[in-house]
């Protein structure tokens, strides 16, 4: 399956991704209009570390442990392999956000329930919104296989 | 006599794993899932989520109803095992039928520990608060007036509290340990979840204990009497390992299992709360009862059930659970040196020892959470990763580049 792919070296640590994720799971038209004086709630984050920069998608992993931890049965991967969380399950108890190695699942801000990347296949985008305008091609949404 | 290539005794998260386990080896062989309870499998620690009324009994359900006939899997509800015949591959049930199995799981789960109080048989209003039908019964007799005494402030006493908090009158909870959630927490984390819990009404009673009940009134230890109208009692849980006890195989704790799922017994695989796994921290064969760890449990015997290889190395024991919006995880245990951070609203506090990290307790803290717990399940050397960094924020930025490119730029 096609997943999101960082190339570290190119990131220049901008958090552009980071406002195209919110942009594009605001459900509202217009960037500014949906992020402009608000605190935003991506669903991925960029790390920033003295030069170092990248950014931390959910990884779609292909034995994902967060699935095999949630309490409820809210998280499951689809036959796309896309991990997503249906957040009327979702009690919000967190054992994902506790379990995920790549800290890439998040608390979301009203409490209720856990939230996640979900390769832009829930909001009406072709592809995930923070690849496609991410300037430097610092991450991408292509196949690959695991590392040897 | 039926019989099945796969034979699951218990309907909950190890079996429903194991289904999924077994599934991912062998698309054929039908499965017989047997279940004491008369549902499907639902989440168990959602009840006190149901009594709050931040879920619903549809909502509940761990996998869709689907799920078991899309997997092969027949289902027999509201059956118990009674005997199983190892020899002859058999297992005998409650209504009197017998089948044949081929691989057979066990996966009974646990049952609450009645404690021997004097006078506890004679308490009209009991209860316990590990099933739907435990919430259900508990829900009826819930009303603004009623006091209810909760014995044991446990994961699960205290859950209990947090759902019926706000459809009672009173609530007081009594525990011989003289902290609350004394399994998870050290005195600093408990103090704290403990404010959070009397500010919602709850009165502790703690390193005291019910030394006798005399109708609804609980006389204690330390001489207080405590009249009540409902009695939760919530001090532990004992594995359900008899059917394999009495086959004639290795039951400690818990029925032995080692990290393929297998008992003592052949062709018999044993996973969940009543089977012990091998705690990776701590070196020790535990029952870790914890739902994931029955999901994994259950997955690895479902794989080795059907003729793959799998193993269960990394089990380990983890909590992440929220009371009134104070939210607690933990993780391992609390050994060697302790970094610690103390706000008014949270607490941090990592454990290591001998170059790994052994434990943590994180509250009101959750943001990346897994990344400490990465650390503690895979056992990776401090030496290898910007601990000193890690301690204040977990990130991925501590790692070394080369393990970032294998995580980030490559498929996981």
């Amino acid at each position: 399956m096609k997943r999101i792919y960082v190339n570290e070296q190119w990131c220049l640590g901008c958090h552009l991704c980071e406002y195209e994720c919110a942009y594009a799971n605001s459900g509202i038209a217009g960037m500014v209009r949906a992020l402009k004086g608000k605190a935003i709630h991506p669903r991925l984050r960029v790390e920033d570390a003295g030069d170092v920069h990248f950014a931390v998608n959910c990884r779609h992993c292909t034995d994902p442990v967060c699935i095999k931890s949630c309490i409820s049965g809210a998280l499951t991967k689809g036959k796309d392999g896309v991990v997503r969380i249906d957040r009327q399950k979702c009690v919000g108890c967190l054992t994902c956000v506790l379990v995920c190695p790549y800290g890439a699942v998040l608390s979301s801000p009203e409490g209720h329930a856990a939230m996640k990347c979900q390769l832009c296949t829930d909001n009406g985008r072709d592809m995930p919104n923070c690849v496609k305008y991410c300037p430097n091609g610092a991450i991408v949404y292509e196949e690959r296989e695991a590392a040897r | 006599m039926k019989k099945y290539p796969y034979v699951i005794l218990g309907c909950s998260v190890a079996a429903v794993a194991a289904i999924e386990g077994i599934r991912s080896e062998d698309r054929e062989g039908r499965i017989l899932v047997v279940g004491e309870e008369p549902c499907r499998a639902y989440g168990r620690p959602l009840i006190s989520y149901y009594l709050l009324g931040e879920t619903d009994l549809a909502r509940m359900d761990y996998r869709p109803e689907e799920f078991y006939e899309e997997h092969g899997a027949d289902l027999r509800l509201g059956v118990r095992a009674e005997a199983v015949d190892p020899k002859r591959k058999t297992v005998t049930f409650s209504d009197g039928e017998k089948i044949g199995y081929g691989k057979l799981l066990v996966a009974t789960g646990s049952r609450p520990f009645d404690p021997p109080i004097e006078g506890i048989e004679r308490v009209k209003e009991r209860f316990s608060f590990m099933t739907k039908a435990d919430a259900l019964a508990l829900e009826k007799v819930l009303s603004p007036e009623k006091r209810v005494l909760i014995v044991g402030a446990g994961l699960i006493g205290l859950k209990c509290f947090e759902g019926i908090a706000a459809r009672v009158k009173s609530a007081a909870v009594v525990d011989l340990a003289d902290r609350i959630l004394p399994s998870v927490l050290d005195h600093t984390g408990a103090e704290m979840v403990q404010k959070a819990l009397e500010a919602r009404g709850a009165a502790f009673y703690l390193a005291d204990a019910v030394a006798k009940f005399d109708g609804n009134t609980a006389y204690l230890k330390s001489g207080k009497e405590l009249p009540f109208d409902l009695l939760v009692t919530a001090v532990g849980v004992r594995p359900n390992a008899e059917l394999v006890k009495e086959a004639g195989g290795e039951v400690r704790r818990g029925i032995a299992a080692d990290a393929c799922g297998r008992t003592s017994l052949p062709d018999i695989y044993a996973a969940g709360d009543c089977a012990e796994s091998f705690d990776a921290v701590s070196g020790e064969n535990r029952v870790l009862a914890l739902l994931p760890n029955a999901n994994m449990q259950g997955c690895i015997a479902g794989i080795n059930m059907a003729g793959g290889k799998a193993k269960f190395e990394n089990a380990v024991a983890f909590n992440s659970i929220g009371f009134f919006g104070t939210h607690v995880m933990t993780a391992g245990v609390y050994e060697g040196e302790a970094y610690t951070e103390h706000t008014e609203r949270s607490y941090k506090a990592l454990f290591y020892k001998e170059g790994v990290l052994k434990g943590f307790i994180l509250i009101n803290l959750p943001e990346r959470a897994g990344i400490y717990l990465k650390l503690l399940r895979e056992r990776i050397p401090l030496s290898e990763v910007d601990f000193t960094a890690l301690k204040t924020s977990p990130a991925w930025s501590a790692f070394p580049p080369a393990v970032r490119k294998r995580n980030f730029a490559a498929e996981v």
